[in-house]
């Protein structure tokens, strides 16, 4: 399979690989995805007192696009606010990246990635979780 | 000098042997006669080349010249065997016995005479990957014409009891076929000591040319016919019309003659580098070989990386020329189905890859593979959430995944 060279680039040097302290009441977690599927995507946000993403740090078990849609992501939410980050859409992944059609899932996963994790950090700061919206391009 | 991408990948196909393609090239040139062609010089310097390979053929799998059956590759053979003796013993039976570790070939081949009213059975393997010779004992009925076991195993190596197989199957008055792809020119194959009566083999996997293959046909204790899937010329003794591949031919032969020469020093030489490199990855934590290593041909390692994805895997091993256990060329990613029925998870089937070496494998190449490999396994584990979850203990079956 052909690679674009911008996941190439995310595959070699991904951004923000990472663990941020899951325990934190500003940090948020999204893990989704399962093994046996071939990809496992852990997604965290780090959020301050005016709701700008500071940090965000991801791991990814997955091929090169999974690993570069995570990668993205995160460059993506840094300095996002929480509820501009919500906006993130996957097609705008797959764009960026060039993802072939047999990879948007990739481009899904981490869309919800990002989404899961802001619920998390949602619930732990007493709001209510979002809808999740499933449908997905 | 190392060249970038190193091929460890000779159980798919091997390189030429530049001694084959000196052997092969008058015959693609001045002596280009059809081996049929009774009535002029043309022909007679093709029947005799032929003849030879028929020789060198023969002397490798000790068996007579007579015995060989030229076609395109295994493929042809096993379909020419399965399919062949199924028709020509219907009148005896109509029962097959196989394993779930065959190769597409057998296995796709027994799918259709199943469909032609065949039975088939297919015997299940151990994570070693071997057969039980009690279940295919106990598989037998007096409908079995047939047991299709082949010798050695593409993706794991392992090879088979083939004597004792064959030993059932003569008490039991089965005739008995191997895929032998894997094993001829790799280890000591000896029809009469193994008892074999019909085994396909390629010249592509022994450093001979593509597009050419062999079928052996037992003639004595017992004779040993099969129904031609081909018809034409009748040539092949009847059993496989087409004019005959001279210059494959002739590769073919002087693949086996080579085999033959070199075989201990192959094996001796390749074994140690395959140990090495083994050794080697081994030495990352979680990472297991599949298959049996007592009963593996001497060539090939298939291991498996937890906790690593194997389309990732592939991407981050780009200076190898591997296969993978995925499928992961295609949409859907499906886990090795040899893989699977040695018992293995389906991660850690997709996260397994293939080393195939050969007689041109350098320890050079053996030494860039070893920290190619860790080093991508090493970077792919710091990036895998499920690494991490392991290493701080957490059961990841205790985790409810989301479906996707």
């Amino acid at each position: 399979m052909a690679y674009s060279d911008k996941v190439i680039d995310h595959y070699n040097n991904p951004r923000n690989v990472g663990t941020l302290d899951k325990s934190k009441a500003n940090v948020g977690t999204g893990l989704v995805g399962a093994p046996e599927c071939g990809d496992v995507m852990r997604l965290q946000i780090e959020v301050d007192e005016n709701q700008v993403i500071t940090d965000a740090k991801f791991k990814t078990f997955g091929c090169g696009s999974a690993i570069a849609s995570s990668s993205l992501a995160t460059e993506w939410l840094k300095g996002k606010t929480v509820d501009e980050a919500l906006s993130i859409d996957n097609m705008e992944i797959v764009e960026e990246l060039a993802l072939p059609p047999v990879k948007i899932h990739c481009s899904v996963l981490a869309e919800d990635a990002i989404k899961s994790a802001i619920n998390d950090y949602r619930v732990k700061n007493g709001l209510p979780a979002l809808e999740l919206n499933n449908s997905h391009h | 000098m190392l060249t970038l991408p190193i091929y460890l990948d000779n159980n798919a196909t091997t390189p030429l042997d530049p001694r084959v393609l000196d052997a092969m090239l008058p015959y693609m040139t001045t002596m280009f006669g059809n081996a049929a062609s009774r009535n002029h010089a043309f022909g007679w310097q093709a029947e005799e080349a032929v003849d030879y390979a028929r020789e060198q053929i023969a002397s490798l799998i000790n068996c007579s010249p007579k015995e060989i059956i030229f076609t395109s590759g295994a493929t042809e053979s096993d379909n020419l065997a399965l399919k062949g003796v199924f028709e020509m013993y219907a009148s005896k039976g109509n029962h097959i016995i196989t394993a779930t570790t065959e190769h597409k070939a057998v296995l796709d081949a027994c799918k259709h005479i199943e469909k032609l009213g065949g039975k088939v059975t297919y015997l299940p393997v151990n994570a070693e990957g071997l057969i039980d010779l009690q279940e295919l004992e106990a598989a037998i009925t007096d409908k079995t014409i047939l047991i299709a076991i082949m010798y050695a195993n593409n993706e794991v190596g392992v090879i088979q009891p083939v004597r004792e197989i064959s030993k059932i199957a003569k008490k039991n008055g089965i005739l008995f076929f191997t895929d032998a792809t894997q094993a001829v020119g790799k280890i000591p194959v000896d029809v009469e000591a193994d008892g074999i009566d019909l085994m396909a083999f390629s010249a592509h996997k022994m450093y001979g040319p593509k597009g050419v293959g062999a079928l052996y046909v037992r003639r004595k204790n017992p004779r040993v016919k099969v129904t031609a899937q081909m018809d034409g010329g009748g040539h092949e003794r009847g059993m496989r019309s087409g004019t005959l591949n001279v210059p494959g031919i002739v590769g073919l032969g002087k693949a086996c003659e080579l085999a033959k020469q070199e075989m201990e020093a192959d094996t001796a030489r390749i074994s140690a580098m395959r140990d090495r490199l083994e050794k080697e990855l081994l030495t990352l934590e979680e990472s297991y070989v599949n298959g049996s290593r007592e009963h593996r041909l001497p060539h090939v390692s298939n291991i498996s990386f937890k906790y690593v994805e194997g389309e990732g895997l592939m991407m981050g091993v780009k200076d190898l020329a591997v296969s993978s256990g995925s499928a992961c060329t295609s949409a859907s990613l499906e886990p090795s189905y040899v893989l699977k029925a040695l018992g293995l998870s389906d991660d850690l089937a997709h996260s397994s890859l293939r080393f195939g070496l050969s007689r041109f494998t350098t320890d050079e190449e053996i030494d860039f593979a070893i920290n190619h490999v860790k080093e991508a396994v090493t970077k792919l584990r710091e990036m895998s959430p499920l690494w991490e979850m392991f290493k701080e203990g957490i059961d990841l079956n205790s985790i409810e995944w989301a479906e996707h």
